[in-house]
C-alpha cells in the first residue's frame, strides 16, 4: 500500500526527525511544503495556484481558492491553520532548541495529515498519477494474494 | 434559547443503536448519575445523514426537522444529539429553514404530506452531548461529583470533522471566552479536565478521519487514522477521547488495520468521553460500554484504577 501512497517523497521526507539546526527554516520549509500539497490539487483541478497570501501566509490564500466551489476542502481548512500556527510556535520558541524541535514534529505530522487528506481526495477524484498505481494493490490485496496482508481481513 | 437543560430530548440517531452503542450506555448512565432526565425523541427517524444528502439536500433538512418538530410537540425546546452526524445535520436544517425559502417551502410541502406539523425555526436547539454536560452540569460541578478522578490518565481530545464545521451552522461558537472555538474546539478538553485528566496538545483535533470512505476506500482511511494515532502518541497521550461514533469506529477499525496490512502498531487507546467520564463518576468499565469497545483498553484503565 505504502508504494501507491500520494506524495511519497514528501511523507518519506517527513519520516526524518527534525535536525537540531534552523528551526524556523525549517518551519518555514514544512509550510511551503504544504503549499506544494495544496498547488498540486489546484493544477490538478485546472487552476493557477495563487501567489497572494491571506493574513500574512500564502497556505491560508492557497486553501481559500482551493475550497472556492467545493466545501468538502473546508476539511483541511484547520489543519492548514495549524500549521501556520505552530510555524509561528517555533518562530517564537527558536532559541530553545528542545522546544523548538518538539513543535517542529507536530508541525511535520500535521503536514503529513494534509498531504494523506488531499492525496486521499485527489485518488477518489481519479486525478493524480497515483490512483491509477494504487489499483493493482487493491486488488491483490481482494484477491489475497501472497503478501497481500488485506486478503486476510 | 435553551434554559434548564436538565431534562431535554434526546435524539440518539441510528448510529448509538448500532456500531455506537456505547457510546448510548454511556451517555445515558453519565445522564442518570448526574441527575440530568433524557426524554428521547418519540418515533425519531434518520437524520439524512450523507446518504439522502447526497441525493437530495432538502430532502435531508427535511429528514431532520421532522425530528425536530416531533421534539417541540413533545414540549422541548432543545434537543441532545450525542453523534457528530446527526449534531451536524439537525444544525444544518435549522440553518437552512431560518435561510432558505426553499427548504421551507420543502418542508412545508413533505409535512403536509406526512400529516405532521412542519417545524419552523428557532423553536428548538439542538446541542451535542458535550454542550449538555457543559451547560448543565459545568466543570465545577463535574470536579465535585467525581469519585474516581481521571488524574495522571493522558488524553488526546479528537473532536472530529463535523462538531464544528461549517461554521455558519454554528451560530453560537467563536462568540469569544466561555464560547466553543471552531478552529481549537476546548469543551471536551474541559469536562475531561474536570475530571481529572491530563490533556495533552493535540493539533489534529478537528483532522478528517477519512470516516466517509472507512469501507470504500479503507487505504485513504487507515493512512490518515494512523497519523491521527501516531501524532496522538508523540504528543505523549494514552487515551484519545471521542465525541462522535463515525470516527470512534473507525479510529478502533484502522487502528488494527494498520497493525495488519502496514505492520504500524500503535498502542493509545479510544474511549468515548463519557465513558471516561463515566468512570471518573464512579460509573464500571462494564456499565458505560468498555467491554463493547473493539479495542481493550483494560489495562490502562486497571493501571490507574478505572473501570
Amino acid at each position: 500500500m505504502t508504494a501507491a501512497m500520494p506524495f511519497p517523497a514528501l511523507l518519506a521526507r517527513l519520516d526524518r526527525a527534525p535536525r537540531a539546526d534552523r528551526p524556523l527554516a525549517q518551519a518555514d520549509a514544512l509550510l511551503a511544503e504544504a503549499e506544494t500539497v495544496l498547488a498540486t490539487w489546484l493544477r490538478a483541478h485546472g487552476k493557477r495556484p495563487t501567489r497572494a497570501a491571506v493574513e500574512g501566509f500564502r497556505l491560508l490564500a492557497l486553501h481559500r481558492q482551493g475550497a472556492r466551489g467545493d466545501p468538502s476542502f473546508n476539511a483541511c481548512r484547520e489543519t492548514c491553520r495549524e500549521l501556520v500556527y505552530l510555524r509561528n510556535v517555533v518562530a517564537q520558541r527558536r532559541d530553545d532548541a528542545t522546544e523548538a524541535g518538539r513543535v517542529l514534529r507536530l508541525q511535520a505530522m500535521v503536514l503529513r495529515h494534509l498531504a494523506l487528506f488531499v492525496g486521499g481526495k485527489l485518488e477518489n477524484a481519479r486525478l493524480g498519477e497515483f490512483c491509477c498505481a494504487s489499483r493493482p494493490l487493491r486488488a491483490q490485496e481482494t484477491e489475497g494474494r501472497p503478501g497481500a496482508a488485506g486478503g486476510q481481513d | 434559547m435553551a434554559g434548564d437543560l436538565k431534562k431535554v430530548a434526546y435524539y440518539p440517531g441510528c448510529v448509538l443503536e448500532g456500531t455506537g452503542h456505547a457510546y448510548n450506555r454511556s451517555t445515558k448512565e453519565v445522564g442518570k448519575v448526574l441527575g440530568l432526565d433524557l426524554v428521547e425523541v418519540k418515533n425519531w427517524n434518520c437524520c439524512g445523514a450523507m446518504e439522502v444528502k447526497n441525493t437530495d439536500p432538502k430532502l435531508q433538512t427535511y429528514l431532520s426537522a421532522r425530528n425536530l418538530s416531533i421534539a417541540q410537540g413533545m414540549g422541548f425546546d432543545t434537543v441532545m444529539a450525542p453523534c457528530n452526524g446527526c449534531y451536524h445535520n439537525l444544525k444544518k436544517a435549522e440553518y437552512d429553514l431560518k435561510n432558505d425559502p426553499a427548504s421551507v417551502e420543502m418542508n412545508e410541502r413533505v409535512s403536509t404530506k406526512a400529516g405532521h406539523p412542519a417545524y419552523r425555526a428557532g423553536k428548538v436547539e439542538t446541542i451535542h452531548a458535550i454542550d449538555w454536560l457543559k451547560r448543565a452540569v459545568g466543570e465545577e460541578e463535574l470536579a465535585r461529583r467525581v469519585t474516581n478522578s481521571l488524574k495522571g490518565l493522558k488524553v488526546a481530545n479528537y473532536y472530529g470533522c463535523m462538531y464544528t464545521r461549517p461554521r455558519h451552522i454554528f451560530p453560537e461558537k467563536d462568540k469569544g471566552p466561555g464560547s466553543e472555538s471552531t478552529l481549537r474546539p476546548h469543551f471536551m478538553d474541559d469536562l475531561l479536565a474536570a475530571a481529572g485528566a491530563e490533556n495533552v496538545e493535540y493539533p489534529l483535533k478537528t483532522a478528517c478521519c477519512g470516516g466517509a470512505h472507512a469501507l470504500s476506500d479503507c487505504d485513504t482511511s487507515t493512512t490518515l487514522v494512523l497519523n491521527l494515532l501516531e501524532t496522538a502518541e508523540a504528543c505523549g497521550a494514552e487515551v484519545i477521547a471521542t465525541n462522535c461514533p463515525t470516527c470512534h469506529t473507525g479510529l478502533e477499525m484502522h487502528q488494527v488495520r494498520a497493525d495488519k496490512v502496514l505492520g504500524r502498531k500503535t498502542r493509545v487507546r479510544i474511549l468515548y468521553f463519557t465513558q471516561l467520564i463515566g468512570m471518573a463518576l464512579g460509573l464500571s468499565a462494564r456499565k458505560v460500554g468498555v467491554p463493547e469497545n473493539m479495542s481493550d483498553p483494560s489495562d490502562v484503565l486497571q493501571a490507574k484504577g478505572l473501570g
